[in-house]
């Protein structure tokens, strides 16, 4: 945090684009949640918000054994998060109950273990800080050298929902219809876990493991909620977060004068505080456009990719009886 | 192991089981598994910030998942119930963080928050904990007709005047007493995994709701009596047992299940349509 001590005056403060941990979290920061926003809006369609939410926690686990056993925790997050998505997979049903049933449980397991990692590892390190940074993450502590692995693994989950986009939307629309024409589902779904994994788990080392949720569903969720098309959504939910990330950068490093403690407020808080407001509002402006456009809107229904043209059917129908 | 300063902690903890055991049937039953994680959570916000300004963790505890639990209800009523959970659990995650940040609480309380801890249990935490334990129980057995044909058939409780939204609501308050008993010994994370462990393995026992009740109650007390004696004994956090031991009563109620199965299966010849084997299980 010393690398961002400056004088407050004006928006931008002095040397906010100088100083090289913000440098850093702009890159870095705005990269992430462009992916998470990407892969998100699949996640939010799927009804798997619990899912990815559980593998952010479940990167926790990673994080805590990594930092038990001294190596650089991104190692730690990744692999724990594609274990998690795995089990979650193996265990779970077509039924979203039961689904949600099964990602409690490795979950709770999950988040048992991270306990006892962090307990021996606050004993061997003997320093108290890490349960804090671990859950919470901090934007300003991510090495420059760093970059070039958040740079392949980025593209790696990108590439994969890109790949995957039809497949994987019609997988989603229906299982019965995807299988018919010859998708594997199962592979599909498996293939996206991944790269869910891999984006929550890039998310975890930037903004902390449990509020990497936000980016990943924040975004995502909002843009659903201003169109109906899956393309343009992605679009939007990468332009929110990107921009929601930024703005939260900016806010933090300007908070560093703010009361009351005088020593900045998370990026994390933030960024869930802004991603509630851009939610809320997309909903509100979604009500507001639904009772003034009403009867135009019932005639949605196909678009050039022959899905149905809706993003919340799609979603109820996904998230099943919820 | 059952000294002065223990006493406490086993009163707490059996309280807790009994709460976690019947409430989280119903979570089970309503699938409502991300709620129980995301309403304890929320309540993790308000202890840090109770800590902050110096009241009682649990009056802010108590709160904040109140609030949680009324604000998730009434914003995820249209559309994406589980992405308004998410975002909700995030918010209030943050907030937390950000009353960590002010705080200088040390780590360790934090860690205590969010993973229990069985030592130190107060006098005054237990009378606490057993009046919203009875408050959650009484409301159940209230409720129990209404919240039960609800969550099974929700079609039908709405044609018998039963407004699901109603249940919902209520339900949701009940999680946030029942989460706030359960934070000073096992920890607003692992609240969640009592909830959803001892009930689900309870359910792959038997399929009536009222035995099924009573075997998750008795489960979510082997698990927290195992877990606290474990932990005595090891010094280890007592999440880890609980969270360790709901997933291995889980996975040996549906193990079991899939072997009852197959085996009913086989002396009935093959008559019987093929019904789907439950997925086998293996621990991670």
């Amino acid at each position: 945090m010393t690398g961002v001590i400056a004088i407050l005056n004006g928006i931008f403060e002095p040397g906010f684009f100088a100083s090289e941990p913000v440098r850093v979290a702009v890159v870095v920061g705005g990269g992430v949640s462009l992916v998470s926003a990407v892969v998100g809006v699949f996640t939010v369609i799927r009804g798997q918000s619990f899912a990815g939410h559980s593998l952010g926690d479940l990167g926790t686990t990673g994080g805590s054994a990594a930092f038990l056993l001294g190596v650089n925790p991104l190692w730690g997050f990744i692999t724990s998060a594609i274990i998690g998505a795995g089990a979650i997979e193996l265990f779970g049903s077509r039924r979203p109950r039961e689904r949600d049933m099964a990602t409690g449980i490795v979950l709770g397991a999950g988040l048992g273990l991270a306990a006892l990692f962090l307990y021996l590892g606050t004993i061997q390190h003997s320093t108290t800080g890490a349960t804090v940074t671990i859950l919470f993450g901090s934007m300003f502590v991510i090495r420059s050298t760093m970059v070039p692995v958040f740079v392949v693994l980025s593209l790696f989950a990108l590439a994969v929902v890109v790949l995957l986009y039809r497949p994987l939307l019609l997988s989603t629309v229906s299982q019965d219809i995807a299988f018919a024409q010859g998708v594997p589902v199962r592979a599909v779904g498996m293939l996206y876990l991944l790269a869910l994994a891999i984006a929550v788990s890039l998310s975890c080392v930037t903004i902390g493991a449990i509020l990497s949720t936000a980016v990943l569903i924040g975004p995502a969720a909002a843009a659903l909620r201003m169109t109906k098309r899956p393309g343009l959504a992605i679009a939007w939910a990468a332009v929110i977060g990107v921009v929601v990330t930024w703005v939260s950068i900016l806010l933090a490093y300007d908070s560093y004068y703010w009361p009351p403690a005088g020593k900045g407020w998370p990026v994390s808080f933030f960024v869930v505080t802004l991603v509630l407001v851009v939610y809320l509002l997309a909903d509100l402006g979604n009500r507001w456009a639904g009772r003034r456009a009403g009867a135009h809107m019932a005639a949605s229904s196909v678009d050039r990719t022959g899905s149905v043209a809706g993003g919340e059917p799609i979603g109820r129908a996904a998230s099943g009886a919820q | 192991m059952f000294s002065g300063f223990m006493v406490n902690a086993w009163i707490v903890a059996t309280m807790v089981a009994v709460v976690a055991g019947v409430v989280g049937f119903f979570t089970v039953m309503r699938g409502s598994a991300f709620v129980a994680h995301a309403v304890p959570q929320a309540g993790f916000a308000g202890a840090a910030g109770a800590a902050l300004i110096g009241v009682s963790t649990f009056a802010g505890l108590g709160t904040f998942a109140l609030v949680s639990a009324l604000a998730i209800g009434l914003l995820g009523k249209r559309g994406r119930h589980d992405a308004m959970t998410a975002l909700w659990l995030v918010f209030m995650l943050g907030l937390g963080a950000l009353f960590l940040s002010w705080s200088q609480e040390y780590a360790s309380a934090v860690f205590a928050l969010l993973f229990g801890e069985v030592l130190g249990v107060s006098t005054n935490q237990v009378l606490v904990t057993g009046v919203l334990g009875v408050v959650c129980i009484a409301a159940v057995v209230v409720l129990y007709r209404p919240l039960l044909l609800s969550s099974v058939i929700p079609e039908v409780a709405e044609a018998q005047g039963i407004r699901s939204q109603w249940m919902e609501m209520c339900f949701l308050v009940v999680v946030a007493m029942a989460t706030t008993t359960s934070v000073p010994v096992v920890g607003a994370l692992l609240m969640f995994s009592l909830m959803i462990g001892a009930p689900g393995a309870a359910r792959s026992f038997t399929r009536k709701p009222l035995a099924a009740m009573g075997l998750s109650i008795v489960i979510a007390m082997a698990i927290v009596w195992i877990a606290i004696a474990a932990s005595y004994a090891t010094d280890w956090p007592i999440g880890f047992f609980v969270g360790t031991l709901g997933a291995v009563f889980f996975v040996a109620g549906r193990g079991w299940a899939a072997w009852r199965r197959s085996k009913t299966g086989r002396a009935e010849e093959a008559g019987q349509p093929a019904t789907r084997p439950a997925p086998v299980l293996t621990v991670t």
